[in-house]
């Protein structure tokens, strides 16, 4: 059809954007933020230790990252989504136990199946919580955060389980690599890589936004978003239940509880620190792994420096908090009462 | 009880002017409202209106002009300022707290409590009981009522008398009326009118033409960010105004070939919800079928059912004659029903994505191979759209909630359009859109209807409703109690049929 409405066109649309601006917002002030103070971080650590830029400190980097970087990614979905899973870190103790106790019964294949499988069931718990029991996903998952680890620790009588030290698949996952490149950063590169796609370049992903963004919207335009809702968290429950198998791998036992606790909050750490925003429709998986790379710069080079361990956290909650006030007031937040 | 003041008190601004991040929103205006007159402020969306009324309610700086109240410049840093010059501006979108009652929410802020601040929720129902019986609105609005429960007139209604008991000397409407029905807005006029014999400085913005020549002494124009002009009601017609506010003629808004209908589309048979009652209607393809009453008359809640989200009790739904239950938006969609929402922002819009992305969302499907959606194919639908409804936006890629009403809205129709729904439902389609906007959702509603797609409208502006249908359904309480063809609808017999107080079934059945 042709429209033909009384009135041309009125007067007064902005005019399009220049070049340069239209790169700049293509890769986003937020991602240029975090590569600048990446860039600051890596002269500053380079400057006072050289040790910083040899080729198996940046490995070193990269596989201390890996774990929580998983789940960083997989948070930074579910909170698109307009949820939060608070339960990630639980799940990775879970599925850590429970795949050295399968390895130690089944053998390395069916302990990472089965594993995977045990995450997945987590998620899909959680997200029935919330769309069927109407419990919000805060309260939903911190339920999981609490009782994914009692079960844990239930199951494993709270001590390291198994041995897979000597099994080639965990070996070759936590030490192997390929293309001289370790296996824990290949993982964590392909998961990321997969979900960047979807999100990005699927309807999948887009409904996920749109789901996040407003959720009336959503189903009114014939989204069914319960089946969103259980699938991401289904898949998130996933990626942490692969991150507890790297636990295991790289600590040769089943870890219940260490090697996973506080894991959910980094994971949310990066997110924010990523540009996602916590009520939904807005972020990216590029804006969180260039935060999990600042991350883990920060923590490396604090370390390399010699600096006690406790200033660590106290590093890390800064950078969060200045990272989202510059963020907010760039916003334009008005300075009144709770912000949204 | 307060003594009402005399007050005599009129705002001046000379030179206003602000910037936005390059865009220039007010360039030197000069308004006056005086004290005992009613000024309306006249605009397309994007004239400035909006950003005037921040800027008297404290809510922006400007960056150049002054304003002066009784003679006294004042300045605002915040709209606690504003407030205490005496100066209150009534937000079209009122910020309600949900779960508190009527009561609480009026007094927000200023909570009169008793000795230890111990508030009593009785004492504070009754003042707003009597506040509400002051200004007019007794029965409109139960105090005790929670603020969840508030419908968009409700909420208006809470709004109003939240700033009126300030007692303010300068007082400026945004829109009050676009949620509210006729009677609603009568009883609100009947306030505005005290209010300028008190001898307060009423500023009135709206798009509703015939509104203003009721209720305004002077009408002032803006466009473009720059002041047109003034002009007292007495000495202009509507059409300078439009006139003056578009910068060209509006022939007619309403300039609709009516033809004869095609099958029936949909059809409703005694259909119950749990807020209808016994609705039997029916919709034939290329028709215009106008849903008239007043708010709350469960208009809203109908075009839910239909539409698949909310439960139907009882009767029949029929779709191209066969009857249909639909479980979810989901199923209701994939049959042909489409349903552009009254609250667009709240219910319709993604507005932290693109305008791309909310075109295409109800069509991903189909523009997507594997789960992978074709950028191309995504972005040249949303060219075409952007172009034939002339939405006026930079690009597709630029955020919804950067658009004006009247585009937003546009958006909201492009993605029906997209997915060539056969039935069309639009609840209030041009609620908060400018002229020029409203006259091409009236354009593109009209070549919907000569395509053969069924429309059915829900609209409380009744030179809309006669100007648009084909045929006039009203509904008050839950019920139809009328059916009027265009031929024979006016508006005594629309608004005799929404708010006669019996509820007969006879009726004016055609």
């Amino acid at each position: 059809m042709t429209a033909t409405p009384v009135a041309p066109t009125v007067e007064g649309a902005p005019p399009r954007e220049r070049g340069w601006r239209r790169i700049l917002r293509a890769i986003g002030v937020q991602n240029l933020s975090l590569v600048a103070a990446i860039a600051v971080l890596v002269l500053v650590i380079g400057s006072q230790n050289s040790a910083f830029y040899l080729t198996s400190n940046l490995k070193t980097i990269g596989m201390a990252v890996t774990i929580s970087g998983l789940l960083a990614v997989v948070q930074t979905v579910v909170i698109i989504m307009g949820g939060i899973d608070l339960s990630v870190g639980s799940v990775a103790g879970l599925a850590s136990v429970a795949s050295a106790m399968l390895f130690t019964s089944f053998g390395s294949g069916v302990s990472l199946i089965g594993a995977l499988a045990i995450g997945a069931v987590c998620g899909v718990i959680s997200g029935s919580v919330v769309v069927f029991g109407r419990v919000t996903p805060m309260i939903a998952t911190l339920a999981g955060l609490i009782g994914y680890k009692g079960i844990a620790q239930l199951v494993s009588d709270g001590r390291a389980q198994g041995y897979t030290g000597a099994d080639p698949l965990y070996v070759f996952l936590a030490r192997g690599s390929v293309l001289g490149i370790p296996t824990l950063i290949w993982i964590l590169a392909l998961v990321a890589a997969a979900l960047h796609v979807m999100l990005r370049y699927t309807r999948m992903g887009r409904n996920i936004y749109a789901v996040g963004g407003n959720d009336t919207a959503a189903r009114l335009s014939g989204i069914d978003i319960n089946r969103y809702i259980l699938g991401v968290f289904a898949l998130a429950g996933t990626v942490a239940a692969l991150a507890g198998v790297l636990i295991t791998a790289r600590t040769g036992s089943g870890q219940p509880v260490s090697g996973s606790e506080g894991l959910e909050f980094q994971s949310i750490t990066a997110a924010a620190l990523g540009g996602v925003a916590l009520r939904g429709g807005k972020g990216s998986i590029g804006g969180t792994i260039l935060a999990v790379i600042l991350l883990g710069i920060l923590l490396n080079g604090m370390s390399l420096l010699g600096v006690n361990p406790f200033w660590q956290n106290i590093a890390q909650g800064t950078l969060l908090v200045s990272a989202v006030i510059i963020q907010q007031l760039r916003n334009g937040e008005r300075r009144v009462g709770l912000p949204k | 009880m307060r003594t009402v003041t005399q007050a005599s008190a009129s705002l001046t601004a000379r030179g206003i002017s602000k910037n936005f991040s390059g865009v220039r929103a007010l360039d030197g205006v000069d308004i006056d409202l005086p004290a005992g007159r009613v000024t309306a402020l006249m605009g397309e969306n994007g004239a400035g209106k909006s950003t005037l009324l921040k800027i008297l309610s404290g809510d922006h700086l400007p960056d150049a002009g002054e304003i002066e109240i009784g003679g006294e410049t004042v300045s605002f840093q915040t709209p606690f300022d504003a407030r205490s010059a005496g100066l209150r501006v009534i937000a079209q979108e009122p910020e309600i707290v949900p779960h508190v009652s009527v009561a609480e929410n009026i007094y927000l802020g200023a909570l009169p409590s008793g000795r230890l601040g111990r508030v009593s929720q009785r004492a504070i129902e009754e003042q707003a009981r009597q506040d509400l019986e002051r200004f007019g609105f007794g029965h409109l609005l139960d105090p005790a009522r929670l603020g969840v429960e508030l419908s968009p007139a409700q909420r208006q209604i809470v709004e109003i008398v939240r700033c009126l008991i300030d007692e303010p000397q300068v007082i400026c409407f945004d829109e009050p009326t676009s949620s509210l029905s006729d009677h609603e807005t009568d009883v609100l006029f009947e306030l505005i009118a005290r209010l300028r014999d008190e001898g307060r400085a009423v500023g009135y913005v709206s798009h509703r033409m015939h509104e203003i020549f009721r209720i305004a002494d002077t009408v002032t124009v803006l466009r473009d960010g720059r002041l047109i002009g003034s002009r007292e009601v007495t000495d202009t017609t509507e059409g300078e105004i439009v006139k003056m506010m578009v910068g060209r003629d509006l022939t007619s808004m309403y300039d609709r070939d009516r033809r004869e209908p095609g099958a029936p589309a949909l059809e409703l048979e005694d259909v119950t919800t749990d807020d209808v009652t016994g609705v039997s209607l029916t919709v034939h393809h290329g028709e215009v079928v106008a849903l008239a009453g007043l708010v709350g008359a469960g208009r809203t809640e109908l075009a839910l059912a239909i539409a698949g989200d909310r439960p139907v009790r009882s009767g029949v739904i029929k779709v191209e004659g066969t009857p249909r239950q639909f479980g979810s938006p989901r199923e209701a969609i994939a049959a042909g029903i489409a349903l552009a929402p009254e609250e667009r922002k709240a219910d319709a819009l993604v507005m932290v994505r693109t305008v791309r992305d909310n075109i295409a969302l109800a069509v991903l499907g189909s523009l997507s191979r594997f789960g992978f959606v074709k950028a191309r194919r995504e972005k040249d639908l949303a060219d075409r759209y952007i172009e034939q409804l002339h939405i006026r936006t930079p690009s597709a890629a630029q955020l919804v909630q950067n658009l004006s009403g009247g585009n937003q809205q546009k958006v909201v129709l492009a993605r029906w359009l997209a997915r060539d729904a056969g039935i069309l439902i639009l609840d209030e389609p041009t609620r908060g859109v400018d002229v020029g906007a409203k006259a091409e959702i009236y354009q593109i509603i009209d070549e919907l209807a000569s395509r053969g797609v069924a429309v059915l409208v829900i609209s409380s502006e009744l030179p809309e409703v006669l100007g648009l249908a084909d045929r006039v359904v009203v509904m008050q309480n839950g019920r139809v109690t009328g059916e009027l063809h265009h031929t024979e609808a006016t508006e005594e017999r629309i608004l005799t049929l929404a708010i006669a107080d019996h509820l007969s079934d006879e009726g004016a059945t055609s």
